[in-house]
């Protein structure tokens, strides 16, 4: 999942820098609705940090404290020190690029990209090569006498991408940056900005709904709720570990095993599940949850599937079932296997070639590692 | 009904609706060549009405006053209208936003008769008060600026709302003050709606008569008091020849409008046209 960002960069992990922009205990209420409820984020120099969540789970909200459309009603915000709070969006060193990229329909590309260095107090000369410069950045130069509304959607993203770069900011924040090119454009725009993002070693702060592009690009991801922040970790870890019934389903699919703790230790613990028709074995120690209800998270690509009379088939958790639904994605199948107790477990196959078909007994199987426990 | 029916009562319905417009102004055309001096009898064609408009003093000055004060209304009611407009659709939900709404609309179903009655009474206490203003041409551009702000008003925030902020936030996020982001990004993405406006309070401006008849004083009759005061006293063939002028005018300004519209139209397509 996050082989895109190889580049080994963990300041979260190891603590040694101070972060760059810190969020502290941000409240920010219209007429009475919490947008953002006390939200706390460290973010360091070189990140590219996402928000990601929901409509209305005060993602975007949160962004625009940062470049200042909006004032929190309680907390702090800090860039490299700085107090953001008492500057206004023209002060700050800060640049956003907007949804819908917000390009000044009456100036040309060359026009709108040179905008921010208007109040920079430089030369025209300078202006121009920093112009140019920023051009053959995002590959627009013979593009630079054209209006916004001569360009294509991905032109126009890219040339709000270099106005937005021009005043070197210290932190980029994009405004759900993909979200209005169709699916192919986005996917080759995903490594676009995360090389440009590597070039000029901003930090960039992205909001975004779409978990695909979270995990692709982040180096860290922040879920958000109802105007809190559930999870922050990076995207393996994110998928990998979910603190919460809500990220757990929130980022991909997953099975949800039920049932009190009945069994814990170093080697691995036990869960009691009816659904499942008995104990499951999950590899982590969960004495802190011990005789709590808990759920235990199992993804649908970690179950395997066998026919019923496979005799070789092992796993640490076995169950059988009876195949009800499948659909067929090209490289993956999704099974659907309803157990005896009723339970739909689903189950992603790759396209090896074997194919089981519909109300066929199946078994189905998933390794003590496979599960995670989930109490909240 | 079938369609060649239903085509046929359409044009016939079109036809009859133009010339149910366009019926009296052509008469007027006709009748201003008439050298008859009875309006409705024709006799045969001449152009000495337009002479003799050309040496009544009472018609040229008053002609010259209404554009003055069409002129110095429109630009007052423009850069008012303006403001009214941006605070109204940018400001947010400011104290007293509904009230100030409502003063700025109110114009736009206030009866004439009312604005102009209440407008004398004002001039006419202020005068006494201060001895200002005096009734001339200075009471018309102010009555008639009252009025036409609404109307700018209501151009320019219907254009406002049309425009992303989402662009001017861009501009202050790109470290332009909020002058600059007016002047530098508001300004010219309204500017369209601007010349309309302006345009708009010109021509009600130009047109006024029952708030102009309250307010103006005896040196300063506007073109539709005069035209109006000598119809009372009988149809004059030298109205027929002014207003065939004035319809010239009007023609010439709105055919230019279109063709710079359709034009800019076309251009903007070619270019979008041009290969990558």
């Amino acid at each position: 999942m996050d082989v895109l960002r190889d580049d080994g960069l963990q300041p979260w992990a190891e603590k040694k820098v101070a972060p760059q922009l810190r969020i502290s205990n941000v409240v920010k209420t219209f007429d009475g609705f919490t947008a953002v409820d006390d939200v706390s984020l460290d973010i360091y120099r070189g990140e590219f940090f996402s928000l990601l969540g929901g409509s209305g789970c005060g993602k975007t909200t949160l962004l625009r404290m940062l470049a200042g459309f909006e004032f929190p009603d309680r907390g702090a915000i800090t860039v490299d020190g700085l107090d953001l709070l008492k500057l206004q969006p023209y002060e700050r060193p800060l640049n956003m690029m907007f949804q819908n990229y917000a390009l000044f329909p009456h100036m040309t590309v060359a026009k709108n990209i040179a905008f921010g260095l208007r109040n920079e107090g430089l030369g025209p000369d300078e202006v121009e090569k920093r112009v140019k410069k920023s051009l053959e950045l995002v590959q627009l130069s013979t593009f630079s006498e054209r209006k916004p509304n001569q360009l294509s959607g991905g032109q126009r993203q890219r040339v709000a991408l270099a106005r937005a770069l021009i005043k070197r900011p210290s932190v980029l924040l994009l405004d759900e940056p993909l979200s209005a090119l169709d699916k192919k454009l986005r996917e080759a725009t995903q490594f676009e900005l995360i090389n440009i993002q590597k070039q000029v070693g901003v930090t960039f702060i992205m909001v975004t709904h779409d978990q695909d592009e979270a995990m692709a690009m982040s180096t860290r991801i922040a879920v958000m709720d109802k105007g809190r922040v559930v999870q922050v970790g990076e995207p393996r870890e994110i998928y990998e570990y979910p603190r919460s019934r809500f990220v757990a389903t929130f980022i991909g699919s997953i099975n949800l095993l039920e049932g009190p703790v009945i069994d814990f230790g170093a080697d691995g613990s036990r869960v009691e599940c009816a659904q499942w028709g008995g104990p499951v074995q999950v590899a982590q120690d969960l004495a802190a949850l011990a005789s709590h209800h808990v759920a235990i998270g199992v993804r649908p690509e970690k179950i395997r599937l066998a026919r019923a009379d496979d005799s070789a088939f092992a796993a640490d958790n076995i169950a059988e079932g009876v195949v009800k639904e499948i659909a067929y994605l090209g490289d993956s199948m999704l099974y659907r296997v309803q157990l005896p107790g009723g339970l739909l477990v689903k189950v992603a196959a790759q396209n090896l070639g074997v194919w089981f078909a519909a109300d066929e007994p199946v078994r189905i199987g998933f390794d003590a590692s496979a599960g995670v426990a989930i109490d909240k | 009904m079938n369609a060649a029916q239903s085509r046929f009562l359409l044009l016939a319905m079109s036809l009859l609706a133009i010339f149910f417009l366009y019926a009296p102004i052509v008469s007027i055309v006709i009748y201003s060549f008439n050298e008859s001096q009875l309006v409705t009898v024709w006799s045969r064609f001449s152009t000495k009405w337009y002479a003799a408009l050309l040496h009544d003093d009472q018609i040229l000055r008053a002609t010259r006053i209404s554009l003055e004060v069409a002129l110095l209304s429109a630009t007052g009611a423009t850069v008012l209208g303006t403001f009214a407009g941006y605070v109204l659709s940018r400001f947010g939900r400011f104290p007293g936003r509904t009230l100030f709404s409502g003063i700025v609309m109110a114009p736009l179903v206030m009866p004439e008769i009312i604005m102009g009655i209440s407008m004398l009474l004002l001039f006419v206490a202020l005068e006494a008060a201060i001895g200002w203003p005096p009734r001339d041409i200075q009471t018309i551009v102010m009555a008639h600026i009252t009025f036409a702000t609404a109307f700018v008003a209501v151009v320019v925030q219907s254009r406002l709302a049309e425009i992303d902020v989402s662009i001017e936030e861009a501009a202050a996020d790109l470290g332009a003050r909020p002058l600059q982001v007016f002047f530098l990004v508001t300004l010219p993405l309204i500017a369209p709606a601007l010349v309309s406006g302006f345009l708009l309070a010109f021509s009600l401006s130009l047109d006024d008569l029952v708030i102009t008849s309250f307010v103006s004083g005896p040196s300063s009759t506007t073109l539709p008091v005069v035209i109006f005061s000598k119809v009372r006293l009988g149809l004059n063939p030298e109205i027929n020849a002014l207003g065939t002028l004035i319809i010239l005018f009007v023609g010439v300004i709105a055919t230019l409008a279109t063709f710079r519209t359709v034009f800019a139209d076309w251009r903007g397509r070619r270019k979008v046209d041009a290969p990558a």
